[in-house]
């Protein structure tokens, strides 16, 4: 501790024992900790203690009967953990008896500070810290501890709860950990009586009849199995195994849900090998026994596991399956197998687990379909996948929502009454129906799928957040769907979906509800970006309205409205799909897309579409837009022109990133740096580089640059920084520049910079010529510069001595400084 | 009790209840989708309507062909277009005694009742409905009178012949009782037998029963009505909304505890949520505009119209549309949009605050001010000067067989550039459409129905929870093409009774108590005496007096004094005479105790057996006889008088006098 600090410690402890004096601020204790763990990390608890005896006056201190807040006494306890965890720090403790009077039944557990939730997460907390050897094992035993902890399971307050379980587990690892880390054949009745005791409780509430004390268990037995894999949790499991399994003979199976991560936690654990000890056994049963709502978390985790019996996880997957079976067995037309489920399965259920309740079958439903969603995906997934099925249970309930499905029984229509119009299953099916588009489908399947979308994009009734769903979904299928083996062009199926399909693209880009319209212009921006250059989508394209309503959107009231047509008009017109478009003030007049988005660049009021512009515009210059390509400098400097003048530092920010491709594309690409590279790189010659400059100048890009560089938003500066730094680099070779050090315009050029760094940004630059700049990049300090961005904003104030003083300050110790707090 | 159901129309009712010696008609909807059998009513001669080819049968015989028409494989009467009124036969019309309206479109059939049946009863309805109701008969009455055509067929109405006729002509019911359309002056006699009401207010129908107008939150002034005696309440429901548009809210609670609740006028589009519908309007309006087509919406002059210039109001400028002028057009344009400014009582909170700030209420005012809204008469006149295209033009009729609309159908009808949006529920589309065919221009079906839905009246009777509930029979099963759709039915228990046209119907359920009233005076003098914890018991001696549905329990005349004249002789005339009344007897007789008391008298021989009602005593040796049971006790000896008496004292002394 530097001894500034040591200097404030005492004051401040003086106020922290003082109850007159209340700290209002308790992130400022949190803070005060964390700084206290810091030290005691890197050297002595019991050095620090006895260089500042006010820490142990404190801790003595808060002891005494008073009216000290909870916070106080909270942060006391846990800070007197951090200090005994380190052993002989402990023993400097024990020995004044100032642990057992804080943590032992004489300290606030028995006083009516423990009311308060603060004060019993510090008696845990401090205790957690505490317990890292075994003198602490030893002390938790004497004080009883143990016991208040196991009662503290079931506080009132969630934190205190979870907190009294993890450290419950951290006591029964620490106490294995002496012992029975040599011996792993060690029977659990010769285990510590630490660890017997936790695991007699733990026995104890598995027995119990009480839901709670039951989850408290199954928790506690979840984080062990979670974080410790040695040899004794295989013990351990053995041990308690009957007794879990016992629990499911109950009916309804109690604390369903833990117990499935606690099944769950044992199986991912790699300290134990899982066939030895009955563990597939058990979740065979746990999964025929829990309900269709419980057992889809634990079907899920089973066919996520990497080793696991094929029956198991049939088993598994048959469970995951059920809702979307039954859905399909209720709306097929005739009896027979559905194909997602096996005949024998299919007919042992019904439809009536998914209709009780609407809230039910809607939840169970959008869980089955997230569950596969997150399966479809991983390697491990289960073989053979029923694609073919599963498409159709999906089509199938989007079609129940919409009201398009006719089942034929009375439980079909009771479904169908049940889901109709639900947003929720209709999204988690739209999902599940894009993620499907990864495998294919038999053809009229993929028909039925395609129809069921278009139905979804045309009905009045989608809700915005589905209809954005249905579009990305549309988008997915059109992606997979077949195509000519070397033709990157949509088939002739997707071409004719694609026609009926623009004109509800046109209607919904005129849709009075902004998200339909915003979530329109993205789908078109996707589909022209993969299919623009293809002759049969930019025929279908071209004959609809719909290039001439995206150009109107420009002018959309709503600003997202405007961004997404931005991207849409810049993506429609880098494939040459734009008609042009007209000028308002002049019917029939027309103007570029290029000045059209210079205008919204200009004049927007809003930040979404200049952003979206100068993204459109740095995409163009990269690949040479037609607009660009004729007069790029002068492209450059108007964008970099009115970027530089923007409010929003994220359209600054994006001029730097046109700037850099402008840069990169008049040098040259940079050359190799490859370890490898067979030729040493050659020096460029002076003539040309100050020549490949000139455009660079001409465009004004480092006025932009050098402005950007004192940006008061720090992105922004650290975007420049590095754009200068590379500059700097790619024409450092060139040594053989004369050095125009000494002449008077770089010495104006450093005097102007030292004036915008103060924030006198008033007086341009003027004309740059390349070996000015050049200069004054080599001159400017721009590591140190990046280093000095590079460091967060607080970073003065965040020094353990600044704290103490914020402390004092704020109780008016230090009173010469009140005034610089705030 | 008794319904008479004089329309098969869910939605434009008409019905009849009998209710304690009062007669009730229940709205009286004009079932107007019969005109769609008619050719339209163009405004400018249509060469095309003109000539289009006369129908003849099969055989070849063409003496139909100047009343029938043919039209792309569709039959039309070619005549003036006619109404099908409500059943006239099944009751006499004459004796009702009151009509309730419940909203605007719900009188149409209103002059046909009150003009040509006798009628001599009163009309109840708010101020808007009877408003905007004349409103619409005006420009009903306009739209036909303005284009007036010689000709009315009638030979296709013949039984034998409409055999022959293709459908839909051929399955038209009732044609023979359809009627030409009513004139404005028996407009006017028809509404001038209205008497207005207001929300809440109660009307009493001669003393026997009281009528209530509610807020049913569908349409200006639209109401729901309680009919009510002191123990029976009938709620009649027609045309309710709970959507939040430009109506007063609908009042729910004061439905609570109705012995029957009658159901009509559901929305007729279960499966459009209207504010979909709403936005679908405004995408295909703004696609049409912005690709330089015209928009047609045939509508009523008031109504949905309202809530859609609402809407473009907010749309127009976002879309762009600023500058594309919007038509009105309705003989009666200008007033309705200026009475829906003044019926601020009437709108809903929203609304109704923005009077007192002072703003008008709809902003089509704003519209209208800032020249994006037009208004004309009829499409004579400055209309035809100021008329500039692409635009959108809202006009009736929306059967689009009379009124402007027919103009603007045979004008931009061969564009596909141009598109026509039915937002109106009341016709299909598909048929309204049929005299126009081969049609180019777009068509999209966008019907804007906010009357309640069936989730919402599940809701509904669920919170009002009402004995029994009467209902057209189509709301008692799924729509003949969504059979799979039980989501689209009235589903309630007990099960819904329904009615279909001309049915009558009794209502289950008794009347079982009558209100009577007692005077004060009569009142103080009663001695009651509890037989039971809670229940007390008077007698009282009293004259029942009963006029005008009300009755009232008097006290009897004084008794006659022994003093003669003229003024005792009078008073004795008109009181009638009073018997010396016998005490009232109540309790039970326990059989046990009663053995044990005739043994004490000196009876021998007693038998007791039990009967499904009580006990007969059988007093063997007297050859006596007692039946006791639950409400009685005969003694049966024979021709022993004394013997009689005593034993009828003994049963006294168990029972209780009064």
């Amino acid at each position: 501790m530097d001894p500034e600090c040591s200097q404030l410690l005492p004051a401040l402890c003086a106020v922290l024992a003082d109850p007159r004096q209340p700290m209002a601020d308790d992130t400022c204790l949190e803070k005060l900790l964390d700084w206290f763990k810091t030290i005691t990390e890197a050297g002595s608890s019991l050095l620090l203690l006895q260089e500042n005896p006010c820490l142990v006056e404190l801790l003595c201190h808060v002891l005494k009967p008073q009216d000290l807040s909870s916070r106080v006494l909270s942060f006391s306890l846990r800070l007197t953990g951090v200090f005994a965890a380190q052993e002989d720090c402990f023993q400097y403790l024990q020995q004044g008896e100032l642990l057992p009077r804080l943590f032992g039944e004489a300290g606030p557990l028995g006083g009516a500070a423990w009311t308060a939730p603060t004060v019993r997460s510090g008696w845990i907390q401090g205790l957690r810290s505490l317990a890292q050897h075994p003198s602490a094992l030893h002390f938790l035993a004497d004080c009883g501890a143990v016991d208040t902890i196991f009662s503290l399971q079931g506080d009132s307050s969630l934190f205190v709860a979870s907190a009294a379980g993890q450290l419950l587990v951290h006591i029964l690892s620490l106490s294995m950990r002496g012992p029975a880390e040599g011996l792993p054949g060690l029977q659990a009745d010769d285990w510590p009586a630490c660890a017997q005791k936790i695991v007699g409780h733990i026995e104890e509430s598995l027995r119990s009849m009480a839901a709670p004390q039951i989850t408290q268990a199954l928790n506690v037995l979840t984080t062990t199995f979670g974080h410790c894999h040695d040899p004794w949790t295989q013990v351990l499991w053995v041990r308690l195994h009957p007794l879990v399994a016992a629990l499911l003979e109950k009916d309804p199976v109690p604390a369903a849900h833990s117990l499935v991560d606690l099944l769950l936690s044992v199986a991912r654990s790699p300290g134990l090998s899982s066939s030895s000890c009955g563990l597939w056994e058990t979740l065979a049963q746990t999964l025929s026994h829990l309900s269709p709502t419980q057992a889809g978390l634990l079907a899920l985790g089973i066919l996520k596991l990497q080793d696991c019996p094929q029956a198991l996880r049939a088993q598994a997957f048959a469970v995951l399956l059920q809702p979307l079976a039954c859905v399909l067995k209720a709306t097929a037309q005739g009896p027979g197998p559905s194909g997602l489920l096996d005949s024998t399965v299919a007919d042992s259920m019904t439809a009536d687990m998914l209709l009780p309740s609407k809230a039910a079958c809607v939840g169970l439903l959008c869980r089955t379909l997230a569950h596969l969603e997150l399966l479809l995906p991983l390697p491990q997934r289960p073989c053979p996948w029923p694609q073919a099925s599963l498409l159709g249970a999906a089509v199938t309930l989007l079609q129940l929502c919409g009201g398009s499905g006719s089942p034929a029984s009375d439980a079909g229509r009771q479904l169908c009454a049940l889901l109709l119009g639900c947003v929720r299953v209709q999204r988690a099916a739209l999902d599940f129906l894009g993620t499907l588009s990864q495998e294919t489908g038999p053809p009229e399947l993929v028909t039925q799928v395609f129809a069921v979308l278009l139905e979804y994009l045309r009905s009045p009734d989608s809700s915005p957040t589905v209809l954005k769903k249905a579009f990305q979904a549309t988008f997915r299928w059109l992606l997979s769907s077949p195509r000519t083996p070397g033709c990157l062009d949509l088939d002739s199926h997707a071409l004719l979906f694609l026609r009926e399909l623009l004109p509800v693209l046109q209607k919904r880009l005129c849709s009075p509800c902004w998200e339909v319209r915003d979530s329109g212009l993205e789908f078109l921006t996707q589909m022209t970006r993969r299919w623009g250059a293809q002759a049969g989508f930019r025929h279908a394209l071209l004959a609809s309205e719909v290039p001439r309503l995206t150009e109107q959107l420009l002018r959309d009231p709503e600003s997202y409205v405007r961004a997404s047509a931005v991207t849409a008009m810049g993506q429609l017109s880098s494939q040459g799909l734009c008609v042009p478009p007209a000028i308002p003030e002049h019917p029939g007049g027309q103007q570029s897309v290029l000045g059209e988005l210079l205008h919204i660049l200009s004049t927007d009021s809003e930040g979404f579409p200049r952003r979206a512009v100068m993204q459109v515009f740095t995409q163009w210059l990269r690949d040479s837009h037609a607009d660009v390509v004729g007069d790029t400098e002068q492209f450059v400097a108007g964008v970099l022109q009115v970027a530089g003048q923007d409010l929003d530092w994220e359209v600054r920010a994006q001029g730097l990133e046109l700037a850099l491709v402008f840069l990169e594309q008049t040098l040259g690409p940079p050359r190799s740096h490859c370890p490898y590279a067979v030729t040493p790189p050659v020096e460029a010659p002076a003539g040309p580089l100050t020549q490949a400059l000139q455009p660079l100048c001409r465009v004004r890009l480092f006025e932009f640059a050098f402005r950007a560089l004192f940006d008061c938003d720090r992105p922004v500066a650290q975007k420049s920084c590095d754009l200068l730094l590379l500059l700097r680099a790619r024409t450092a070779s060139s040594s053989s520049l004369q050095e125009p050090r000494n002449s008077p315009d770089v010495a104006s050029v450093e005097a102007a910079l030292q004036r915008w760094r103060a924030g006198d940004q008033a007086q341009p630059l003027g004309d740059l010529e390349p070996e000015v700049v050049l200069a004054v990049l080599r001159s400017m300090d721009l590591e140190g510069l990046r280093g000095a961005l590079a460091e967060s904003s607080d970073h003065v104030e965040k020094s353990p001595q600044s704290l103490l003083q914020d402390m004092l300050a704020t109780v008016g110790i230090l009173g010469e400084n009140e005034a610089d707090c705030y | 009790m008794k319904l008479y159901c004089l329309s098969g129309h869910p939605t434009l009712p008409c019905n009849v209840l009998k209710f304690k010696s009062t007669t009730i008609m229940l709205d009286c909807g004009l079932d107007m989708t019969s005109t769609l059998n008619f050719l339209p009513l163009p405004l400018v001669q249509s060469p095309r309507l003109s000539n289009l080819p006369g129908w003849s049968l099969k055989d070849g015989n063409a003496f139909l062909d100047k009343e029938l028409k043919e039209c792309s494989g569709h039959v039309f009467v070619d005549s003036v277009p006619e109404f099908c009124l409500p059943e006239t036969e099944l009751i006499d019309l004459s004796t009702v005694d009151v009509i309730l309206i419940s909203n605007y479109h719900c009188m149409m059939a209103l002059p046909y009742i009150t003009e040509h049946t006798g009628f001599t009863g009163t009309v109840y309805a708010t101020e808007p409905t009877v408003q905007i109701g004349r409103l619409l008969m005006e420009e009903l009455v306009n739209f036909i009178e303005r284009v007036p055509k010689a000709q009315s067929a009638s030979l296709w109405k013949n039984k034998d012949i409409q055999r022959l006729l293709p459908s839909p002509l051929k399955d038209a019911v009732e044609v023979s009782t359809w009627r030409r359309c009513y004139t404005m002056q028996e407009v006017n006699s028809a509404l001038s037998k209205i008497q207005l009401v207001g929300y809440s207010q109660k009307i009493e129908l001669f003393g026997a029963v009281q009528v209530t107008p509610l807020s049913s939150g569908y349409a200006l002034g639209s109401s729901n009505w309680i009919i009510q005696s002191h123990y029976e309440k009938v709620s009649y429901v027609s045309g309710s909304s709970l959507l939040t548009t430009h109506p007063q809210p609908m009042d729910q609670a004061s439905l609570k505890n109705s012995d029957v609740l009658i159901l009509t006028g559901l929305t007729q589009i279960p499966t459009a949520n209207p504010d979909g519908m709403v936005g679908e309007f405004c995408s295909n309006l703004a696609l049409t505009v912005r690709n330089g087509g015209n928009v047609l919406v045939p509508c009523y002059p008031s109504g949905v119209i309202y809530d859609l210039l609402e809407c473009l109001y907010q749309y127009i400028d976002s879309a762009g549309l600023s500058n594309i002028p919007f038509y009105f057009i309705s003989p009666v344009a200008n007033s309705s949009l200026e009475f829906s400014q003044i019926f601020a009582e009437w709108l809903c909170h929203n609304k109704q605050t923005k009077v007192y700030l002072p703003e008008p209420p709809f902003p089509h005012a704003e519209l209208i001010q800032t020249n994006k809204l037009k208004h004309y008469p009829s499409l004579h006149g400055d209309f035809s000067s100021d008329f500039r295209q692409p635009c959108v033009v809202f006009t009736g009729h929306p059967s689009l067989r009379f009124g402007d609309v027919v103009h603007f159908m045979e004008l931009w009808g061969k564009s596909s550039l141009n598109t026509v949006i039915f937002t109106e529920p009341d016709f299909s589309y598909l048929e309204a459409l049929a005299p126009y065919q081969p049609l180019a221009m777009k068509c999209i079906y966008c019907p804007i129905d906010t009357r309640l839905n069936f989730i919402q009246v599940s809701k509904l009777l669920k919170e009002v929870q009402p004995l029994h509930v009467v209902c057209p029979e189509q709301y008692t099963q799924p729509p003949p093409a969504q059979s799979h759709r039980m989501d689209l039915m009235i589903d309630c228990q007990p099960p819904a009774m329904s009615y279909r046209r001309a049915e009558v119907l009794a209502l289950p359920f008794k009347r079982r108590y009558e209100k009577i009233e007692i005077m004060p005076e009569l009142a103080d003098a009663l001695v009651p005496m509890e037989i039971k914890p809670g229940i007390s018991l008077a007698t009282v001696s009293a004259v029942l007096h009963t006029k005008d549905n009300k009755h009232v329990l008097q006290p009897p005349p004084r008794p006659t004094q022994p003093s003669s004249g003229k003024k005792r002789k009078r008073a004795s005339e008109d009181i009638p005479d009073c018997k010396v009344l016998k005490p009232l007897l109540s309790g039970s007789i326990p059989v046990e105790q009663f053995v044990q008391t005739l043994e004490k008298h000196g009876f021998s021989d007693i038998k007791v057996e039990d009967t499904a009602k009580g006990h007969i005593v059988l007093l063997q040796e007297a050859e006596t006889l007692i039946q006791i049971e639950e409400d009685s006790t005969h003694i049966i000896c024979d021709n022993d008088e004394m013997l009689r008496v005593r034993l009828r004292d003994l049963v006294l002394k168990f029972l209780q006098k009064f």
